[in-house]
């Protein structure tokens, strides 16, 4: 184990490669170039495969081609590029490609800023291209955890076939922060689906999302949805701080988690019954604990960098067993530790009811 | 005796969808035979496009990635990125390669992919009912150009050989045209020629195969090949568009 100080871009590149990616395929588009840039240097050392393709479109069908074949894939893009993949990530969720996107999101609509954001979290979590689809989805709080997940990532996209992404942002991307790397993998798990040639096999292996007959297409989408209710079941990972004596849990996730924290840390020193939540994956979301928090009594506080997209999963999770109030930031912005003091200081000294 | 004649190995028993008098079925045959005369067929994976191809993976006996429309060339590239070792190649037609998809066709030349694309190109959008394509001649009908295609507002047919002629990447590009068994043969040898390019790790290979559609042309099968005869080959002048050098798989 190797302790270095990185930037997430860069560690979550390496982790990559730790973790067994041996194809890239990306396009540049700020504020992730540091990902492509340092799997063109790193790749031909471990003997794999990066490509610049010539669109993001392009990227993401390579991946699927690559994925497909068996290859332990990633992509990486900034938010106006994951629009541009969402095509092919609902092609691979239909056929069942495994590969890891990573989003080192911007702020938008449109072209937006080079600014972080978190207003890609519909995007993410809620679909983001056509059809019945899921994507697990992880949200890294610090560059440890661009290292981890990403081994995480693909892991579980091999075992569940099925595309997960990383929903980082700029400020994620872009910080330096120590981190202990894992030692290298090689990793050649068995895919028995994939396209290599028949090689001697008695039936060809089609990878596809073509249903041409209405009910091929109803058989796939339920078998889909089976594989998404395991996930659901079995996927949820959060981060809880401080939540079980808390009045407030404030829930964040990412850049503005980190904000949240640093808020808590100052008005926990000061007596404030305060506590944090921190969803790391964003699909599965963590609404058990949400849910048993607001029976519990407590009251929530949702910050995001956005309008508030997240915040309509803490209200479904509550299902109106407890108040909650969002505090955002727009585009391009990030709150201040102390505009988050202020407002739980606020919320806290409205009491109980509200 | 010496067996002459046989189903191909690498073509599929099943009874495929194309319409009465379409080529489609003599193409799939020539790209069977060529897998099966190079010994390929079990590190042969193919990519289908999105048209009247796109049930292709049931057509042929091997491994098979089914592509978003336009995208085959790009994930040709994926899947041959992972096996350098296979035989990669797409099946497109005009629409999908040369609209939706050209910027993935262009670039997959240029970087010299060692990949193998069939481009059937029979000027028509076929699959979603006879719609305009990039290689629609100038006056034809077709369900979006009801009074004929006016270059002045949708301009021209685009040549895919002669365009993909200005890129150093490619190493092999040939236009033929399968409307008698003359230009049958002469198609068969050059797709062999194609897998034979890749093969012999030459690079990227095209074939471009002036094709019918009797159904969005309006015209018997007989008709349909007259057409082509007549309207597409003085429009599409068949030859070879860059040879690849050094490449044996042309056994005559």
């Amino acid at each position: 184990m190797e302790r270095v100080m990185m930037k997430g871009n860069e560690a979550l590149a390496e982790g990559a490669i730790r973790a067994g990616c041996r194809f890239f395929f990306g396009y540049p588009i700020t504020p992730q170039n540091e990902i492509p840039e340092y799997m063109a240097r790193r790749m031909p050392e471990v003997g794999g495969v990066f490509l610049q393709a010539e669109s993001e479109v392009s990227a993401i069908n390579m991946v699927y081609g690559a994925g497909g074949a068996g290859g332990r894939v990633l992509t990486s893009s900034s938010s106006p590029g994951i629009s541009l993949k969402q095509e092919g990530v609902s092609y691979m969720a239909g056929a069942q490609v495994p590969c890891v996107i990573v989003n080192v999101a911007r702020g938008g609509p449109g072209l937006g800023g080079l600014t972080p954001s978190q207003s890609d979290y519909f995007q993410a979590t809620k679909g983001g291209g056509h059809g019945d689809y899921r994507l697990l989805v992880y949200a890294p709080g610090n560059a440890q955890e661009m290292v981890d997940l990403i081994g995480l990532a693909f892991d579980k996209a091999e075992a569940y076939r099925n595309p997960v992404m990383i929903l980082s942002d700029a400020i994620m991307g872009q910080m330096m922060e120590p981190v202990v790397l894992p030692p290298l993998r090689e990793v050649a798990p068995d895919k028995p689906w994939a396209t290599t040639g028949k090689h001697g096999r008695s039936t060809p292996n089609v990878i596809n999302s073509l249903g041409i007959v209405g009910e091929d297409l109803e058989r796939i989408n339920i078998e889909l949805q089976e594989k998404y209710a395991r996930m659901a079941a079995d996927e949820v990972r959060y981060e809880a701080d401080g939540v079980e004596d808390a009045d407030l849990v404030v829930v964040a996730y990412g850049t503005s988690s980190r904000v949240v924290r640093s808020a808590i840390s100052r008005l926990r020193q000061e007596k404030m019954k305060v506590g944090l939540l921190r969803p790391i994956t964003l699909w599965p979301f963590p609404q058990q604990v949400l849910a048993e928090l607001a029976a519990a009594g407590k009251r929530f506080l949702v910050v995001e960098m956005s309008t508030g997209q997240m915040v309509e999963d803490v209200i479904l999770s509550v299902n109106d067993r407890s108040k909650v109030t969002f505090f955002g930031k727009l585009n391009g912005t990030v709150p201040t530790v102390k505009e988050v003091y202020d407002r739980i200081r606020s919320l806290l000294s409205e009491g109980g009811e509200g | 005796m010496k067996k002459i004649f046989a189903y191909p190995c690498a073509l599929a028993k099943k009874r495929t969808h194309y319409c009465p008098g379409c080529t489609h079925g003599i193409i799939h045959r020539l790209v069977a035979e060529a897998i099966d005369d190079l010994e390929i067929q079990e590190r042969t994976i193919g990519i289908a496009p999105v048209g009247c191809a796109v049930l292709a993976y049931e057509y042929f006996d091997v491994d098979f990635q089914e592509a978003a429309h336009g995208r085959a060339p790009a994930v040709a590239t994926g899947v041959k990125r992972v096996h350098p070792e296979a035989i990669v190649f797409s099946y497109q037609g005009d629409g999908d390669l040369a609209s939706i998809g050209m910027a993935e066709i262009i670039h997959a030349a240029t970087r010299g992919e060692n990949i193998t694309v069939i481009f059937v190109n029979n000027t028509v959008y076929g699959m979603t009912g006879g719609q305009m394509a990039p290689t629609t001649l100038p006056g034809q009908k077709t369900t979006t150009s009801p009074y004929g295609r006016d270059t002045a507002t949708v301009g021209y047919p685009i040549r895919v050989c002669e365009l993909l002629a200005t890129l150093d990447g490619p190493a092999y590009l040939e236009r033929v045209s399968v409307h008698d068994p003359q230009h049958i043969i002469k198609a068969g040898r050059a797709i062999r020629k194609a897998f034979a390019t890749q093969v012999a790790g030459k690079g990227f290979s095209l074939v471009e195969v002036l094709s019918s559609c009797p159904t969005n042309w309006g015209m018997t099968p007989t008709q349909s090949l007259n057409h082509i005869k007549e309207t597409l080959v003085p429009y599409y002048p068949l030859g070879v568009y860059r040879a690849p050098e050094e490449v044996t798989g042309d056994d005559e």
